[in-house]
């Protein structure tokens, strides 16, 4: 694994979960690489002017199109023979369940041999903390202030519907498990879906040193599954115990507070 | 074969001729969205890459937003790429027009002009390319179809000289030219391969052996000079046109140029305009000059960049100048081509009469161009003139106070 691939001193905040996941992606593609990024917290790793914070090469798309540029840029690729490298997309929740879903979805059908990764930090984060598709049910953002009166979009369901090779949930709570999805998905054959849930101590509230306590405690409370569907067969990595606890999540970030004051159990 | 050209003669439209010029230029990756009238590129190409006519990759995308994405991607990484497109297909691709200008990547792209909506129209206007006239791409208009594919040939050439690194989009008036079947002198392979080398990537370009981050966000210390590198490329594409199109003529025997003028000699009145119309135009000249009127037509071939020298020299001798704008101008006081030509007249104005005309198929009929002729060298018309609107034009779907339409 090469963790050289992203520079010290990015300006994510604090505790970014973000952080954790793109720099333990790319420690396992490496160099052969290239990157498709879209506005979002990620756009930090595109870097700013002249200073480039990551040493592959990559492209600073549109909110809505990753997929199409990733798969555009694995065409000309292959029409010019360099088979070996891997070309990843790589967005925020909003540019995947949201605005981006009509390109992932023409990518997906299409079969195209692109390793797409959403990470999901359930809202808006750079424009401010709006909600997104993806920001759970009853979750406070600046835009649904009252709480979220829907739920968080099942974007793992949407993208095993187009019966790809390869799709997987991952947390930045749990390395192990995602490098070795990562390594899985950059040999497939076709698309591959990894969906990472990234806790963000900014728009979620909770304390920066939390971060990967809070991605456990997600796993741990069966709000967050962790499974694989390789060829259609699904299989679940981290079984939970029976004896589930939300509010043992709920309760380590301000965003359900309203939610929790409501609730009288402990 | 005709020895002298190096080109066959077959019959093609405006639409088989953008599919031929794409194949002749050899594009490596295509990515695009079926729109009428733009259609039968689609799937022309499509048929030619099914039947490995052309060795390219062909991808049906699922918009037109996704189709300019994946061509500028797969030219990021290094190959010549083709999409084609029109109207709303156009407006939907917007955002990402001014990517592939802002990341210089010369991409040529065959547009079929039809009108915005709305309401919805099938048919011709120009008011989707006008639309994007600031968006960083060159403009070509076609007057047929022999044009559509020699402009896109050159156009391949243009946008990729080291020294313009701009896209390009050929239009072509939809109908009157994309589906009109011409007699086309179609140019051999070997004799377009000799006049447009194999695409290498000149500026930015994801590479492996020198990584960098395209496109990312830039401080206002940079911005201005970004854009103002863009502009210089605008101002040298005026010579290198020139000079491709002088290329162009010697070795296939045509007569490009970004301005052309049709018996303007001793000309009273002329009329200038972009596309299909011109073909009216020089007909209805020749109409006139047989009757002992002095008239004459002018072609405008580039809207961008827009030839203000070459134009400025050639009204500079005419006294009474119409103006055909295929778009209406809302709100300004003239259509965009007419306020290019008032801005390079300075302060002789009064002498330039606008005509809004052809909107939404609308035919530019002989009569019409007769009608305008005769007008200005009566002095009869004002500024901006619509001509061909019907006399009940303001009851048309017009709302009654009820809510009704009358
Ligand atoms: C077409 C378009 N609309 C709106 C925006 C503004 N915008 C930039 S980033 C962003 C939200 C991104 O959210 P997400 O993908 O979840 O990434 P995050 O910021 O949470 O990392 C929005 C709405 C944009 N860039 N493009
Ligand atoms: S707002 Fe959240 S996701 Fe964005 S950089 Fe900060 S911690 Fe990371």
């Amino acid at each position: 694994m090469s963790n050289n691939l992203v520079a010290n001193g990015v300006s994510t905040c604090a505790g970014c979960g973000l952080e954790i996941a793109i720099r333990c992606v790319l420690g396992v593609l490496g160099e052969k690489t290239i990157i498709v990024i879209p506005p979002g917290c990620a756009a930090l790793f595109s870097g700013y002017g002249n200073s480039t914070a990551l040493k592959i090469p990559g492209f600073q798309g549109n909110l809505e199109n990753t997929a199409a540029y990733a798969a555009g840029i694995r065409a000309g690729l292959d029409i010019r023979g360099k088979e070996d490298i891997t070309v990843l997309g790589f967005a925020g929740d909003g540019a995947t369940v949201d605005i981006g879903l009509q390109s992932l979805s023409g990518m997906l059908e299409r079969r195209e041999r692109v390793l797409y990764i959403c990470y999901d930090n359930e809202a808006y984060m750079n424009t401010g903390m709006q909600g997104s598709g993806s920001s759970p049910y009853s979750a406070w953002t600046t835009t649904t202030p009252g709480g979220k009166l829907t739920p968080k979009k099942d974007m793992l369901k949407i993208v095993e519907a187009h019966n790809i090779p390869y799709v997987a949930s991952a947390s930045i709570g749990y390395l192990n498990d995602l490098k070795k999805k990562v390594k899985t998905a950059k040999d497939v054959n076709g698309p591959a879906y990894i969906h990472i849930h990234t806790p963000c101590p900014t728009g979620w509230g909770f304390d920066a040193s939390m971060t990967v306590e809070v991605a456990r405690k997600a796993v741990e409370t069966g709000l967050w599954t962790l499974y694989e569907i390789i060829e259609g067969q699904k299989k679940i990595n981290i079984q939970i115990s029976e004896n589930i606890n939300t509010l043992k999540y709920l309760k380590l970030q301000k965003r359900f507070k309203k939610v929790i004051k409501e609730d009288s159990t402990p | 074969m005709n020895k002298y050209t190096k080109s066959n003669k077959e019959m093609l439209d405006g639409n088989g001729a953008a599919a031929q010029a794409m194949k002749l230029a050899r594009v490596s990756v295509i990515a695009a969205y079926p729109i009428t009238p733009q259609s039968p590129i689609v799937e022309k190409l499509s048929t030619m890459v099914d039947k490995k006519e052309i060795s390219c990759k062909y991808t049906c995308v699922e918009s037109e937003h996704s189709a300019l994405s994946y061509i500028i991607g797969a030219q990021l990484a290094g190959v010549r790429t083709g999409t084609a497109t029109s109207s709303v297909g156009l407006a939907l691709m917007h955002e990402v027009l001014g990517v592939a200008s802002g990341c210089r990547l010369p991409i040529v792209m065959p547009v079929v002009n039809r009108a915005l909506v709305s309401p919805w129209s099938l048919w011709c206007d120009h008011q989707d390319t006008m639309a994007e006239r600031d968006s960083g791409w060159m403009q070509f208009y076609a007057e047929n179809t022999q044009e559509v594919l020699d402009l896109m040939l050159m156009g391949y050439k243009i946008a990729e000289h080291c020294k313009v690194m701009l896209p390009l989009m050929v239009c072509m008036d939809g109908f009157f030219v994309s589906h009109s079947l011409q007699q086309v002198w179609l140019p051999s392979q070997e004799s377009v391969d000799a006049f447009l080398p194999p695409y290498t990537p000149k500026n930015l370009f994801l590479d492996m052996n020198n990584p960098m981050l395209i496109n990312n966000l830039i401080p206002p210390e940079e911005f201005t000079e970004m854009r103002y590198q863009q502009e210089i490329a605008f101002n040298n594409a005026i010579d290198i046109i020139s000079s491709v199109q002088n290329e162009f003529n010697d070795i296939f025997h045509r007569d490009y140029d970004m301005v052309s003028t049709y018996r303007c000699d001793g000309a009273q009145a002329v009329i200038v305009s972009m596309g299909s119309s011109c073909g009216t135009v020089k007909h209805v000249v020749n109409k006139l000059r047989n009757n002992g009127i002095r008239v004459g037509a002018i072609k405008v071939t580039c809207f961008r960049p827009f030839p203000y020298k070459k134009l400025k020299a050639i009204l500079k001798e005419i006294k009474c100048i119409g103006v055909l704008d295929r778009s209406a101008g809302l709100g300004a006081e003239f259509g965009p081509l007419c306020m290019e030509i008032k801005n390079l007249i300075g302060d002789d104005k009064c002498k330039v009469k606008n005509f809004i005309t052809g909107l939404g198929g609308r035919d530019i009929t002989e009569k019409i161009i007769e009608h305008i002729f005769y007008g200005l060298l009566d002095d009869q018309f004002s500024d901006k003139n619509w001509i061909d609107v019907q006399q009940d034009a303001m009851k048309i779907r017009k709302l009654n106070k009820k809510g009704g339409s009358v």
